[in-house]
């Protein structure tokens, strides 16, 4: 690892300004992903701004009935939360199949979303790789392709987002908080993070020296079930091949709304509104729920080494929808 | 960059001055002498230098300790107070390990994992996320220990060996 200079900001506009000012400062929060990058010299920040005690831990009521979770909130204590279990399942649920239980009592929820791929290429120091070193090349375009993306990718970068909790919050239309130098902004979960295009140094929207302080989840929609189903190599403790988070409401036989967000396809969590559209005012039927991932799919393109993904991809979004259709009956 | 910060490691207040690279797990193995959390890793993946922080179980691997200024941790050899740890006589009683290595993290790891079911957190095989009571069977503990490696693989002896603690 290389040295680096420890700071505490009492103030989240002071860690802003030291941000913009130090152009090799960095952010440290739960450190689980940074801590080690920093070791494996992927990243090599001379400067890291510690902000885990800066935004909230705290998750609160909104106004609307919906739920303001602070960035600091961990990812165990958002999992565990009584009401986020019970009003956002998916989102408990996304949680608890992501990393381990140690990790979860470390990880922040500004973390999470600020977590980078795990492309084998991109932590290797040693391989070609335009996401870590701009202009080097794609390695995984000839080579290890399991984990790469089948939507939205470019011939610059094949990556994959490995969050989970953001593919529930994009499923959930969650709009993140963020500080600037300037002023706060919010940024729906959708449109934070990018597609690599020829820029894949950049994983999201945020501008240099912006800390995220914040989600917050609308109410829920009406009476939508919601669940997530992440399909991987092994059992527990792995990213996702490819997972779902889905809401659903029924009434008198058909759609009534539906949320569809896929994980482990793309450089992004990927809203699936494609599919949606196709779904809402249908009949929720396994005819309808195989038009709607198929029409989604459509606009895959699989490397050799993860075609697979299609078939996965489809076949679990059919069978997570089946599952909740099966649970409103 | 060196900075002083204190830990409280099983119960015994330290002040000590680190570089700011140094983790936890190498604050404690290498500074303080404290060679109960196992460097399996180091990366994160195996879960060998589970430690107790406030509590909670975490990973000393991933750490910094310049970032747990005042913390307190408890690793497998402070459990022991006086005694063996009820996890660790059931890890003897099941024969729960073959080399070793991966055991003080497994045995700190099911004390925190215990404490979380105690206190109703769900976990991804939770059949009703909306549930508070946790009922511990073998599914749910190997599901919740599923951050602990074991490449003797032993977990047929380590899930009876939690379990009988969890059902005491």
């Amino acid at each position: 690892m290389r040295p680096f200079r420890y700071e505490r900001a009492d103030e989240v506009s002071a860690a802003v300004t030291t941000l913009v000012r130090e152009p090799e400062a960095a952010y440290l929060a739960g450190g689980t992903n940074l801590v080690d990058l920093m070791r494996l010299e992927v990243m090599t920040p001379e400067v890291l701004i510690d902000v885990r005690r800066l935004t909230s831990d705290r998750i609160e009521e909104l106004p609307d009935g919906g739920l303001r979770i602070g960035a600091a909130v961990t990812g165990s204590d958002l999992a565990a939360d009584l009401r986020v279990r019970r009003r956002y399942p998916v989102l408990s649920q996304a949680l608890l199949s992501g990393a381990s239980g140690q990790l979860r009592n470390l990880a922040t929820t500004g973390g999470n979303l600020l977590q980078r791929t795990r492309c084998p290429y991109f932590q290797n120091v040693t391989t070609p790789c335009n996401k870590r070193a701009p202009g080097s090349g794609c390695s995984a375009l000839e080579g290890y392709q399991r984990d790469m993306a089948i939507l939205g990718a470019s011939p610059a970068c094949v990556a994959t987002h490995p969050s989970d909790m953001a593919v529930a919050l994009a499923a959930l239309d969650a709009v993140v908080t963020v500080a600037g130098p300037d002023a706060e902004r919010r940024i729906p979960l959708t449109e934070l993070h990018r597609l690599p295009d020829t820029t894949p140094e950049r994983d999201t929207v945020l501008e240099r020296g912006e800390l995220i302080t914040g989600v917050e989840l609308p109410p829920p929609h009406g009476a939508a079930r919601s669940r997530y189903r992440k399909v991987r190599d092994r059992a527990s403790y792995a990213f996702a091949l490819v997972s779902v988070a889905v809401a659903l409401e029924v009434a008198d036989g058909s759609v009534r709304d539906v949320r569809i967000a896929l994980g482990g396809v793309a450089h992004k969590p990927w809203r699936a509104a494609t599919a949606e559209a196709v779904l809402r005012g249908a009949p929720a039927t396994r005819e309808s729920f195989m038009d709607a991932a198929a029409a989604e799919l459509s606009a895959a393109r699989p490397l050799p080494g993860n075609a697979f993904k299609v078939p996965l991809a489809r076949n679990t979004m059919v069978s997570t929808l089946l599952e909740l259709l099966e649970e409103a009956r | 960059m060196d900075l002083e910060i204190e830990l409280r490691v099983d119960g015994t207040e330290h002040r000590l001055t680190v570089d700011t690279r140094t983790t936890l797990l190498d604050a404690l193995r290498e500074r303080l002498g404290n060679t109960s959390p196992k460097k399996g890793c180091d990366h994160g993946q195996c879960g060998a230098c589970t430690l107790l922080l406030g509590g909670r179980r975490i990973l000393g691997c991933l750490a910094l300790a310049v970032a747990h200024q005042g913390a307190d941790i408890v690793t497998s050899a402070g459990l022991a107070d006086g005694e063996l740890h009820p996890l660790q006589r059931s890890f003897i009683a099941h024969d729960a390990f073959q080399c070793g290595y991966c055991t003080p993290g497994q045995i700190v790891s099911a004390a925190g994992m215990l404490r979380e079911a105690r206190e109703g957190w769900p976990s991804a095989v939770s059949k009703d996320p909306g549930a508070v009571d946790v009922v511990l069977d073998d599914e749910e503990i190997a599901e919740r220990m599923s951050g602990n490696l074991c490449r003797c693989a032993a977990y047929a002896n380590i899930v009876p060996a939690i379990a009988e603690v969890a059902h005491r």
